[in-house]
């Protein structure tokens, strides 16, 4: 009996078929179908428990949402406190807590003027180019082929078919893609004249960490300069220290227009969204401030507990805390690596943020099922499915990094078995 | 803010206590990594921390005494030396990393260190205290945070700071040593109860001693002192009244070992003062002893403000002149607790009473230690052997020292007991340690045992390192090295990849 006082379940299997009758049936049976059996429940730290106690370490943890690890007993304190003031607010009138985290949230960002608040990344993403739209007063957005920058009516339109398609909201003739890491398609794109912004992803992370070189983002920046593009950065999952900057675009030394940062800034814990851009792309709000209106986004308390994120961030300790865990995994995964090069094909790396490739068109999708029967909870890359998303968290500790290892070396044998019986594509 | 009402709006977390469990963190990494590493670099980050420290030691001296107001900086310029380069000489080849084979007892012992220790540091003895366990703590590889006493916190911070980068610089890993720059109580209690602290090592007041073993983390905590002088008709008075005053006048009698009671044999006593005062020792008339006793003593204990400062000084503010004088000497009649001049003084005021023989000495040594300086020190000034057993049998101390300064002489520097500025003073004085603290106080031993019988021949472990075993070599490639599904990743990329990781290294190692 799983007893939650204002509702209950008999059993996992009760719930397994509720949440298929009610809520979404394609999920439930993609997960158990992969063995993946997990409904989370408790959460503290790094930890996940399952509803029936399991417990997992989170290394997915949602794109850098739980950057932090879940419920981080700082941020639950400060969300806490914040309620005994602030609630959501009111959209349309100056707010202090609005006010203050813009102003320290420009601070990390020089060359920036203005954040325009949403409630989730698409939204941001939705503001970032509806801001370029209004700048150059051109209509035309470029992404790269297997981007991905959220689900909502223009960001979806951004990325993968398998997410606009199905929902006829694919847009061809006003969004393009060009393959990643090629100027030159990016420039038969740009030059054409009618492009109002490029979005990119610092590192794009649906598609597997593939890194960039700083001279690959530099171009891109420099293409837009050229022809007049607005350069978005998607920093939902490089922003925030993870590269071991606070922003994935210092990190390679680019300047962007606009760029979006989501789910770490929350903390995981109050959903906030966070579209940073020039004074020019920011022109609307002189014409018109209430052009775009969101009655979530901004919230007060999320912008209470942001700004809780940034200070936390900003820590020496916490910084030197994200390059020893980037330095542990690089040498410990090196030489796990070395020791399995026939399954563990290669490791990319920024920061805590990792990709890590193995040797089968689905490799990851095995790792992951591999690791978590080890005890870890890693995700595969939507987009390519040979690379597991490795995303160890920003204050994760060396014990429990030294744990990591141990699980992750142990899953080896059984992913060899894995991958041996698995179909060859 | 509009209006009088000074009160926030809104609360926000203690930011304090959060970071102190991420300077833990820090120390642990730190730890980790310190901890695989050879003994050559061990000794020469020790090295190098001594040297800085020996460096800065008249600073340090000169800052520490601005700072506290406690004591005399020739001396603490002393102390600071002795704990820095003196720690180094006497510990430094000592090597806690190779294993340590014995073919008797059939075993192989490897150091283990503690891990991430966590030291209190008194205001008395600020810098040469923290370099003191600095170093112990890191020539045995632990990482140390140190939480100064808020008396002394910007010299000690400073101090720390100095050790650190020296450390880094001769090879340590970043936060290897660190300092709590703003000690408070629920600070230090937050670091004190954490389970990511493996050690903790209290030098301070009872109740900091007290906190420290009740925090349910092993701890190494040290009692306060009081130290009774037997100075019988065998020795030579000259001397012993010159290691005396030198010892009590020592830093204005800051260190815990100082001496605390004279007790002359009635024999030698006159004579004794008389020597007392030709090594420059004012000597106090009864009213004076009566003045030293209400300054000294208030309602609330010993009077702070005159901890570590100069004889003169203190006779001046009890109402006399003692110009020039190294120590002040105040005659007792009671040699028992209630006369408050024979409790521990950490200032240069000497009780002194008087003795019949050799019997009534250790009773009047045991009255001394009765209320305090339990498991700490004694000294006597004799050469009848069976005396100094019988004295040392007796008096509940654990360091008796015998003809020297007691001030240097327990605290390890003019005797062989290992130079120390942390005293252990065992059962009796509620530590789990009864002797100076050394290296070996840092560490545990795991210890491989072989079967004692014959039949089973011990191994030969000589020429290995702790770490010996090879990496495995690299498993046979069975499966395809590219994916069709990824273009991109060829060898290419990878090589490019390999460049950004030792890129992103190289700049976490300069960083």
């Amino acid at each position: 009996m799983f007893d939650y006082s204002a509702f209950s379940f008999a059993d996992k299997e009760e719930l397994y078929a509720k949440a298929k009758k009610f809520w979404n049936p394609g999920k439930v049976d993609f997960w158990r179908g992969e063995g993946i059996d997990l409904v989370i429940d408790r959460r503290e730290g790094y930890y996940l428990y399952d509803i029936e106690g399991r417990r997992l370490i989170d290394l997915h943890i949602n794109g850098g949402t739980f950057n932090f690890g879940h419920s981080h007993p700082e941020l639950v304190e400060t969300l806490k406190l914040a309620l005994d003031h602030f609630d959501i607010g009111n959209h349309w009138f100056p707010s202090a807590a609005r006010t203050a985290f813009a102003e320290e949230f420009l601070k990390t960002a020089p060359g920036m003027d203005y954040c325009v608040f949403g409630a989730g990344g698409a939204e941001a993403v939705e503001l970032a180019i509806k801001s370029a739209r209004y700048a150059t007063q051109k209509r035309r957005i470029v992404s790269i082929i297997k981007g991905y920058h959220g689900h909502s009516g223009l960001s979806v339109a951004t990325g993968d078919d398998r997410f606009s398609k199905i929902f006829l909201a694919d847009r061809p003739e006003e969004f393009a893609q060009v393959p990643y890491k090629d100027l030159d398609a990016l420039e038969a794109e740009l030059k054409k004249g009618d492009v109002a912004a490029f979005i990119l992803e610092t590192i794009p992370a649906t598609y597997g960490f593939p890194m960039p070189t700083a001279e690959y983002l530099q171009g891109c920046a420099s293409l837009c300069r050229k022809y007049d593009v607005m350069y978005i950065a998607d920093e939902v999952q490089t922003g925030l220290m993870r590269t071991g900057h606070m922003w994935g675009w210092q990190a390679y030394g680019i300047q962007p227009d606009i760029f979006v940062s989501a789910k770490g800034i929350s903390g995981g814990i109050y959903p906030i969204s966070v579209a940073c851009m020039t004074d020019r792309c920011a022109a609307w709000q002189k014409e018109d401030g209430a052009a775009h209106i969101t009655t979530a986004g901004g919230s007060e308390l999320g912008c209470v507990v942001g700004l809780k994120v940034l200070e936390m961030l900003q820590r020496p300790e916490i910084v030197a805390n994200v390059h020893a865990v980037a330095q542990f995994f690089a040498d410990g995964l090196g030489e796990i690596q070395a020791q399995n090069s026939d399954i563990f094909g290669g490791i990319r790396q920024k920061g805590v943020i990792l990709g890590l490739e193995f040797e089968h068109p689905e490799g990851a999708v095995y790792a992951s099922k591999a690791l978590y029967e080890h005890g870890v909870w890693a995700i595969f890359s939507s987009l390519d499915k040979r690379v597991l998303q490795f995303k160890p968290g920003v204050v994760l500790d060396a014990p429990l990094c030294q744990e990591i290892l141990d699980r992750f070396s142990a899953a080896m044998p059984t992913l060899r078995k894995k991958l041996a019986s698995a179909p060859k594509h | 803010m509009s209006g009088s009402d000074t009160t926030p709006r809104m609360l926000t977390p203690d930011v304090a206590a959060a970071r102190a469990g991420q300077m833990l963190n820090t120390a642990r990494w730190a730890a980790d990594s310190f901890a695989k590493m050879d003994n050559e670099t061990v000794r020469m980050v020790v090295k190098a921390m001594s040297e800085a420290g020996f460096a800065k030691a008249k600073d340090y001296a000169e800052w520490a005494v601005r700072e506290t107001g406690y004591g005399r900086v020739a001396h603490k310029i002393m102390k600071n030396e002795g704990c820095s380069r003196g720690i180094f000489e006497k510990y430094g080849d000592l090597d806690f990393v190779a294993p340590r084979i014995s073919h008797e007892a059939k075993t192989v012992e490897l150091a283990r260190p503690a891990g991430v220790v966590f030291a209190l540091t008194p205001v008395t003895n600020p810098v040469a205290t923290v370099y003191f366990k600095a170093l112990l703590a890191v020539m045995t590889r632990n990482a140390i945070v140190i939480s100064p006493h808020p008396g002394a916190k910007e010299v000690c911070a400073d101090a720390v700071r100095t050790l650190a980068v020296a450390a880094q610089s001769a090879g340590a890993p970043a936060g290897l040593i660190q300092v709590v720059e703003e000690p408070t109580i629920p600070l230090i209690d937050h670091f004190m109860t954490s389970d990511d602290v493996d050690l903790i090592v209290a030098t301070g007041g009872p109740a900091v001693v007290k906190a420290a073993y009740r925090s349910g983390n092993p701890a190494i905590g040290v009692g306060s002192g009081n130290a009774p002088v037997l100075v019988d008709d065998t020795c030579d008075l000259r001397k012993a009244a010159k290691y005396i005053v030198d010892s009590k006048g020592f830093d204005n009698s800051i260190l815990c070992t100082n001496e605390s009671t004279i007790l002359a044999f009635e024999s030698v006593a006159d004579q004794l003062l008389q020597q007392l005062k030709n090594a420059r020792a004012h000597v106090c008339k009864p009213q004076e002893v009566e003045a030293l006793r209400k300054l000294l003593f208030t309602d609330s204990g010993f009077n702070v403000d005159m901890i570590g400062k100069d004889a003169s000084l203190i006779a001046e503010a009890a109402g006399f002149r003692a110009p020039g004088a190294e120590i002040l000497v105040a005659p007792v009649e009671l040699i028992q607790p209630e006369e408050t001049l024979v409790r521990e003084k950490l200032c240069p005021v000497l009780a002194f009473g008087r003795v019949d023989d050799i019997n009534q000495g250790i009773a009047a040594a045991r009255s001394v230690m009765r209320k305090s300086g339990k498991g700490h020190s004694a000294v006597i000034h004799s050469t009848d052997e069976r005396r100094i057993l019988s004295y040392a049998n007796a008096v509940p101390a654990l360091r008796i020292v015998v003809n020297v300064g007691c001030s240097l002489g327990a605290s390890g520097f003019e005797t062989h007991l290992g130079p120390s500025m942390t005293i252990g003073t065992g059962f009796a004085g509620g530590s789990s340690v009864g002797a100076n603290l050394k290296p070996e106080n840092f560490i545990n031993m795991a210890r491989i045992a072989y079967n004692k019988s014959d039949a089973e021949p011990f191994g030969v472990f000589e020429g290995l390192a702790r770490d010996t075993v090879a990496a495995p070599l690299p498993a046979i490639h069975t499966f395809p090295s590219t994916a069709p599904s990824a273009p991109q990743a060829g060898g290419e990329m990878r090589a490019e990849l390999r460049q950004l990781i030792q890129e992103e290294l190289k700049a976490i190692l300069t960083a």
